[in-house]
């Protein structure tokens, strides 16, 4: 009996469709069930391994395959025992973009987490330090969704205090003269 | 006087000094490798709490390769990690050959598996300078530079760079070798083993190596899993997970290596670890070497394969549907690279690499998404240096051997 | 005039004798960083500095002066008195040691008859100058780096003084140049041998005592960054480093004076009385720079472990034997 087939039989109506992709098998699940889920994987069907959790925003999609939702949060499992992967996607909606963590499953996750709320502004419920990671904390917008630009159109308003906090600096005998003015 | 001045009157030391004993290391450190910031909240010298902070070298090269067609993309891939940029190539390159369908000719499939292979050395020989530098013995550092020149010296004669190579390309590699550099590879797997065992012989029987290494960051095999450690640091742990082995890619089906483990999953287990794979690679090389006269005069790149300059359609081969009429066509349109997503990881140096790419059929990908392993093992550092001194987060830094480059992208 | 003279004469002797032994020990000093840049690089299969002067010779002059025309910087916080004065502390400490070193037979500075105790005492007091930098400096690496400092004090002057019991109850004396005289008298020449372990335990507290590899926690580069003077630039910082050479210098003397025999050696050169003794301190330095290039550094708490568990009671136990073995024979 394949994974696909495991998880309809214990989560029936939880488990949303399934899609194959160059031969590789996505399973779309509910996320309020989630964590069941992948408790479910990681405890009884040996998913031990959490390869990489990401968030991808299908604002302007033009592809064939229909997306119900802006967001979605993919999940690529790995058995070791068995060499098997398999990948899970939980749809989220934009005007609602939040799923449940799965920190206490698999500790790997709190990063992947933190970053997918950077970048996408997906929030992680039940996330034990929920903080930007890789952009700074008063950073406007979440740089990986499509409507954020690829370049700012003004200055970040941040590197002007910045600025000024070195021209404040530099009227010490410590500071470094040279950053005067900017 | 203005406020900030009156931050630094207080005396760290003085009995009023009530508040936790936080030191701020990095982003300018000498052994954080990069501009990894690391807060650490000591008591005495023993670290009571880790939060690390990365992001200086976020320069957002997955919202980049949204913008750019794959082949550009392909380019970024070398910043990732800086190191081993043939291996972050190869396994973006192999992404992309999944989501076209395309298959490799033998010849790229061998040319690759040495430029891996040839990253991996080069990497671990920079880990193990760099490690043993933080820990204090000095000499292995420029020894294993001395023989990381060489091998970046047979990098430029392959294909003009030496550290951002982008030698494969989608669908194989840009150049064959020429017999030069496969007299010269030659030269190099013969003597590099008398080099490792130098190395160890250096510092293995040292006991103060021994002593701040062994039973130091000690990583049980479930917990290696769970925190997502992969490559020699889970190894190290004793789990025989090598994507080497478990996906074979490139021509890793057709050459004979062991996959090294270790027992204890102490920081000493993860540099045999390494030690051994050094020796393996060298051992992959030498093998593909043996190969390569079998599939002498093979193209190096595989039919049909993208142009470097790549459109966003292009006329296809065989009889397509109409999309709007609904019956066969010749010499219709087609995209590049068709709508789909493929997740493929590769044995990087450090660690699993991962490539899970979105394709909407335009010519640009929809979503390029890295899963790096340095990004992985820095999230894994608070929990590996609770409890140890400050001398320890040094070699834990080391033993995990990061590069700030791919974790922050 | 002639009276004023004749009451002056040993004074100023005294002076231009002291001078005489700075300037030699400076130039000793600043050789011995080119010394080890050059031995270390070719251990290292590289050149070392080859760009000042033929093979780099004048490159301990070109730092020198590159040091001497740096800003000197004073961090806004910092404890001012005592971190100006550190560094002089540290290299007075040190340098002063040199007073007491018998180079030849009739030659030193100053023949106290408690040499040995002033030894000890200065370089306790030149690890003052560390503490306090570390301390003044008011920053978090510096801090930790001079806690490193006095703990590692606290463990290894106790080895290090222990170690040197034996020579005294062998030779009956604290006065270097007696040590000397009655090493010569003794049946192996050298203390090395029946005070084996002593030598042992000394030559291990003494590269701790002047913070070189293996036991550079203190300044720990890739821990600390550089530790106590981590806020130290200019000529201050150079300060710390000559202190740290004027320190491995004197140690190297002290070991030649009490356990190799000081100036004397298998036959005599004529002219050069101390060329035994030059001979020997070059070893014992090589030997410093040889330590540096091969070993890691320890960690604070097997450092601690190994003088505490190792160090103290082994020359403790040499202390015991050497005395059973006077009381009886």
């Amino acid at each position: 009996m394949s994974v696909v087939e495991k998880l309809r039989e214990r989560f029936g109506t939880a488990i949303l469709g399934e899609e194959v992709s160059c031969d590789q098998i996505s399973v779309y699940v509910d996320r309020e069930v989630l964590p069941e889920i992948m408790r479910f994987l990681h405890d009884e069907l040996d998913f031990k391994h959490l390869a990489d959790l990401c968030g991808v925003d299908y604002l302007g999609w033009k592809g064939k395959r229909q997306k119900k939702e802006r967001f979605e949060v993919v999940y690529n499992l790995y058995s070791i025992s068995r060499k098997e992967p398999l990948r899970i996607k939980v749809s989220v909606p934009e005007e609602d973009p939040r799923v449940p963590s799965v920190t206490s499953i698999w500790q790997v996750a709190n990063w992947f987490e933190r970053e997918c709320y950077d970048m996408f502004g997906i929030r992680f419920e039940g996330h034990p330090d929920l903080r930007r990671l890789l952009m700074p904390e008063n950073w406007p917008g979440h740089p990986l969704r499509k409507d954020h630009p690829l370049e700012l159109e003004e200055e970040w308003p941040e590197y002007e205090k910045l600025r000024e906090k070195a021209r404040e600096l530099s009227r010490y005998e410590w500071g470094d003269r040279r950053v005067r003015g900017g | 006087m203005a406020p900030t001045v009156e931050i630094h009157r207080k005396q760290i030391g003085h009995p009023e000094w009530d508040e936790p004993f936080v030191v701020n290391m990095g982003p300018q450190h000498p052994s954080t490798h990069g501009v990894l910031r690391l807060f650490l909240e000591l008591d005495g010298e023993t670290i009571v709490g880790c939060d690390p902070r990365i992001g200086y070298l976020h320069r957002g090269l997955e919202k980049l390769s949204e913008n750019l067609t794959y082949s550009q993309a392909l380019v970024l891939t070398d910043r990732l990690d800086y190191i081993s940029s043939a291996a972050n190539n190869t396994g973006y390159c192999l992404a992309v050959e999944k989501l076209l369908g395309l298959s490799v000719p033998r010849r790229a499939r061998l040319l690759r598996t040495i430029v891996c292979e040839m990253a991996r050395i080069s990497s671990h020989l920079l880990w193990l300078a760099t490690h043993a530098l933080d820990i204090g013995a000095m000499t292995v550092f420029l020894y294993c530079f001395r023989d990381r020149e060489w091998l970046l010296d047979i990098y430029e004669k392959i294909c003009g760079a030496r550290l951002t190579v982008s030698y494969t390309r989608i669908g194989g590699v840009r150049l064959d070798f020429t017999p030069e550099i496969v007299e010269e590879l030659y030269r190099f797997t013969e003597e590099f083993p008398a080099r490792i065992t130098d190395y160890e012989t250096l510092i293995d029987v040292n006991r103060i190596w021994l002593k701040r290494t062994k039973g130091v960051a000690v990583v049980p095999p479930e917990k290696a899993i769970n925190m997502g450690l992969t490559g020699p640091s889970l190894r190290g742990s004793g789990v025989p997970y090598d994507v080497r082995k478990f996906k074979p890619y490139d021509a890793y089906d057709e050459v004979e290596f062991e996959v090294p483990v270790g027992r204890n999953g102490d920081t000493y287990d993860r540099y045999r670890v390494r030690m051994e794979e050094m020796r393996q690679a060298n051992r992959i090389i030498r093998q593909c070497l043996d190969k390569l006269p079998e599939t002498e005069g093979e193209p190096v790149v595989a039919e049909g394969a993208p142009d470097l300059l790549m459109p966003e359609k292009k006329k296809s081969p065989q009889a397509v549907p109409h999309p709007k009429k609904g019956f066969l066509v010749k010499g219709a349109e087609v995209p590049v690279v068709p709508e789909g997503e493929v997740y493929v990881s590769i044995e990087a140096p450090k660690g699993e690499l991962g490539y899970y790419i979105v394709s909407d059929g335009s010519g640009k990908p929809w979503r390029v998404r890295v899963r790096a392993p340095s990004f992985v093992h820095i999230s894994a550092i608070p929990e590996m240096v609770k409890g140890h001194m400050v001398a320890d987060i040094i070699a834990v830094i080391g033993t995990l051997d990061v590069v700030l480059g791919e974790c922050d992208r | 005039m002639e009276g004023i003279l004749k009451v002056a004469m040993p004074g100023l002797i005294l002076v231009v004798e002291a001078l005489v032994l700075l300037l030699v020990a400076l130039l000793h000093v600043a050789y011995t960083t080119y010394a080890e840049r050059k031995i270390i690089g070719h251990m290292q299969q590289r050149l070392g500095p080859n760009r000042v002067g033929p093979r780099g010779l004048l490159q301990p002059i070109a730092d020198v002066l590159k040091l001497l025309t740096k800003e000197d910087i004073v961090p806004l916080g910092t404890e001012k008195t005592l971190f100006y004065l550190a560094p002089f502390i540290s290299l007075v400490a040190g340098a002063t040691s040199l007073a007491v070193i018998p180079v030849w037979e009739k030659f030193a500075l100053a023949n106290v008859n408690v040499g040995l105790l002033v030894i000890l005492a200065l370089s306790s007091l030149s690890s003052y100058g560390v503490i306090l930098s570390g301390w003044a400096s008011n920053s978090r690496y510096a801090f930790l780096g001079g806690l490193r400092a006095s703990a590692q004090v606290v463990s290894y002057e106790v080895a290090m003084a222990l170690s040197l019991v034996g020579v005294m109850l062998m030779a009956g004396s604290m006065n270097l140049a007696e040590i000397v005289k009655a090493q010569v008298a003794s049946p192996f020449k050298v203390y090395a041998i029946p005070q084996i372990v002593g030598f042992f335990v000394f030559m291990i507290s003494a590269i701790a005592e002047t913070n070189r590899v293996p036991f550079d926690l203190p300044e720990a580069e890739t821990e600390l960054v550089a530790g106590y003077f981590v806020e130290y630039s200019g000529i201050r910082f150079g300060l710390f480093y000559l202190a740290e050479y004027f320190g491995m210098v004197v140690m190297s003397a002290v070991a030649v004076t009490c356990f190799l025999g000081g100036w004397s050696g298998p036959f005599e050169i004529p002219g050069v009385p101390f060329f035994w003794f030059l001979v020997k301190l070059y070893a014992l330095l090589f030997f410093y720079i040889w330590v540096r290039a091969t070993l890691p550094r320890y960690r604070y708490d097997q450092l601690m472990g190994l003088g505490w568990k190792l160090l103290i009671p082994l020359s403790l136990l040499n202390i015991l034997i050497t005395g059973l073995i006077k009381l009886w024979v």
